[in-house]
């Protein structure tokens, strides 16, 4: 088991999804329990499904002199970026250690492939279009490409794009750079947007329910696929610090098949309990877990289980994918900022979707929205191939 | 100045076009054979059904996987792994960008599933029963150098050996031209953060700006570190082949290169 880690300070984060722009269209979205999904209107020849859209996103271009850059992904994470101050924050990182100091960190399961698709709709004798003869949107590392050339940012820069864990296990990457003291700060997120890849592709697999997702719900009959994005800019924590830490996280892997979990929660329960040794806590110190809770019969199954029985009564838990839809690799770091906004707010978002709870959940679902002093929370994501990843998170204050 | 990172090399794979393991290259790089003709992955580190099925890139990943680590002595199970590539299976994403454009509902589901960044790091870890952390990372085309990075950041800071596979394969269809690779390679290597007797250390220290690529001034081996963003691991694989003391500079990002140095134990 891995030593307790150094907490690290969240000096700045920020999301964008169909809940709005910016943490306070979360909050006010959690607290009135408004969800952000909608009859599916994407693509050509739309899927007769539901999905979590970002309002607007078609309508704002890149600016000028990052032109090179558009497509519908990283429009996202630049309006993404705008909201919250986060902009300021990390040019204000970027000042005090350089640019070379500050690195980018960010998952993504499908990045700009939106933008390849489109490349292949309308092929100009078998090439790509001349508009789109930009050998940097074709590839993964394009959001990762991106923000750091937004931010003119020459550190470390690596995409995480181990589909719906990505964006979780990028904290991990930051802490073990930080720790050994190859950066000072790092700028921690993803993003993902709807393409036609995911949504036939989830379609093909018969995951996609025809009706908004109902995670933990008995009767639930698959994912509704959403777009998000989300950032975090990581750094030493001090004396100083007054926002969120970071605590821990847990990585494992299932070793059991490509698109379904384990059936007992292997790698699950190892993620949360490389999380929770890092963190130096126990599973009895949480206040509240953010679950993975896709609704696919199999996820829900398999973590409904592990709460059940890794948690005491007192510990809150529900997903928000019936707010937002999954959003795959961007959901590590949307559903990190909800568990940080549970934690700024006393307030556990209810388990939005769910009428009939699955009798395999346990008194730790919060299925409607709670008051509540969270002082320790996790956030669960696991992605297909059987790659899981737990973040935990504490108030200034609750841990040495 | 310290180095960064030291870590040392436990065990190494490779495939390229001409050299079908480690052990080809070595032969070829010493003067002591000429490269072949183009062999098929030998990733017997899969079950013979997955292996008949398996995408380009798994098999790529998993040979050369596999031959670090049976190098490393280690076993696989307990030992973290990253996958790195920059592009990842190009094949397939031209197949469902083709499929999408005309008859999206036609798309096949091991298609998609095999499509994901992570496929060999998930084949990888069922084929070995890895409950260990596992990662698929890309950095466009210094994927290789931030693999690096993150495999000898993660040995250091976890105080664990790990595996690094970084693997590309040549570009398919409109997405090829986009992509520029022209042929396949992939390497690997198992990086402990402890002395080994016999082995080669690396130590590594990020460096600010970008040197470009260094040519070895082979002909075979300076043109397979043009075809494919993996293959700027050419200098660092000749020097470990002939295990020559050396210093070197790896691309790891915008204005960001790797300095190694190489060096024999201690």
């Amino acid at each position: 088991m891995p030593h307790p880690m150094s907490p690290l300070s969240i000096r700045a984060y920020t999301a964008t999804s169909a809940l709005g722009r910016g943490l306070d269209a979360h909050a006010d979205a959690l607290l009135a329990s408004r969800g952000g999904l909608t009859p599916n209107d994407f693509s050509s020849a739309p899927l007769d499904c539901w999905i979590g859209r970002v309002a607007g996103v078609e309508d704002e271009p890149l600016p000028a002199e990052l032109a090179q850059w558009d497509c519908r992904n990283n429009r996202l994470a630049w309006l993404a970026l705008r909201q919250d101050g986060f902009m300021d924050a990390v040019r204000e990182a970027r000042e005090r250690y350089g640019a070379s100091r500050v690195a980018v960190l960010l998952g993504t399961s499908t990045s700009s492939i939106g933008a390849t698709e489109e490349g292949y709709r309308r092929l100009d004798h078998g090439r790509m279009p001349e508009d789109l003869h930009r050998p940097v949107l074709h590839t993964p590392h394009s959001l990762a490409g991106f923000v750091a050339a937004a931010f003119d940012l020459e550190g470390p820069c690596l995409t995480v794009a181990t589909a719906c864990s990505s964006s979780a296990k990028v904290f991990g990457n930051a802490e073990r750079m930080i720790r050994l003291g190859l950066i000072d700060a790092a700028v921690v997120g993803g993003t993902d947007t709807l393409c036609d890849s995911v949504l036939f592709g989830f379609n093909s697999l018969e995951l996609v329910s025809p009706e908004p997702c109902r995670p933990f719900d008995a009767h639930r009959n698959g994912i509704s696929v959403g777009e998000a994005a989300g950032f975090a800019l990581l750094e030493r924590a001090t004396d100083e610090t007054t926002g969120p830490l970071l605590i821990g996280y847990g990585e494992a892997s299932d070793a059991h098949h490509m698109s379904t979990p384990h059936p007992e929660g292997l790698g699950a329960e190892l993620a949360l309990r490389d999380a929770l040794a890092r963190a130096g806590i126990e599973a009895g110190d949480v206040d509240y877990i953010n679950l993975h809770g896709t609704a696919s019969q199999k996820n829900d199954d398999v973590e409904a289980a592990l709460v059940t029985r890794s948690f005491p009564a007192r510990t809150r838990a529900s997903s928000t994918k019936g707010f937002t839809g999954h959003t795959l690799g961007a959901a590590g770091i949307l559903e990190a900022a909800i568990t940080l906004l549970a934690m700024r707010d006393g307030r556990i978002p209810a388990n939005l979707g769910a009428t009939t709870p699955d009798p395999l959940c346990g008194p730790q679902m919060a299925w409607t929205t709670e008051e509540a002093n969270v002082r320790i929370a996790l956030s669960n994501s696991f992605g297909f191939g059987g790659n899981n990843a737990c973040l935990a998170f504490a108030q200034v204050g609750e841990r040495a | 100045m310290s180095a960064a990172l030291s870590v040392w090399v436990k065990g190494v794979g490779l495939w390229a076009p001409g050299a079908a393991d480690w052990k080809a290259f070595g032969e070829i790089v010493a003067g002591r054979a000429e490269p072949g003709a183009d062999a098929r992955p030998m990733a017997d580190v899969l079950p013979a059904n997955e292996r008949r099925r398996a995408p380009e890139t798994v098999l790529l990943a998993a040979s050369v996987a596999g031959q670090a680590v049976a190098m490393s002595g280690r076993d696989a199970a307990d030992l973290p792994c990253v996958f790195a590539s920059a592009h990842g299976d190009q094949t397939i994403t031209d197949y469902m960008c083709g499929i999408l454009a005309g008859t999206p509902t036609e798309l096949s589901p091991t298609k998609f599933h095999n499509s994901v960044h992570n496929a060999p790091a998930g084949y990888w870890t069922i084929a070995t029963h890895c409950h260990a952390s596992s990662s698929a990372v890309s950095g466009g085309e210094t994927s290789f150098g931030a693999g690096l990075l993150e495999t000898a950041t993660l040995a250091v800071a976890d105080d664990r050996d790990v595996l690094l596979a970084s693997y590309d394969i040549t570009g398919a269809g409109p997405l090829g031209e986009m992509t520029a690779t022209t042929g396949p390679f992939a390497v690997a290597l198992v990086l402990s953060p402890h002395a080994v007797p016999g082995a080669m250390r690396l130590d590594i220290t990020p460096s600010m700006g970008n040197s470009g690529s260094q040519p070895t001034g082979d002909a075979w081996l300076d043109g397979i570190a043009a075809s494919n963003p993996s293959a700027q691991a050419i200098p660092l694989m000749h020097a470990l082949a002939l295990a020559h003391a050396t210093a070197l500079r790896i691309a790891t990002a915008r204005e960001l290169d790797l300095h190694i140095d190489v060096g024999m134990e201690a």
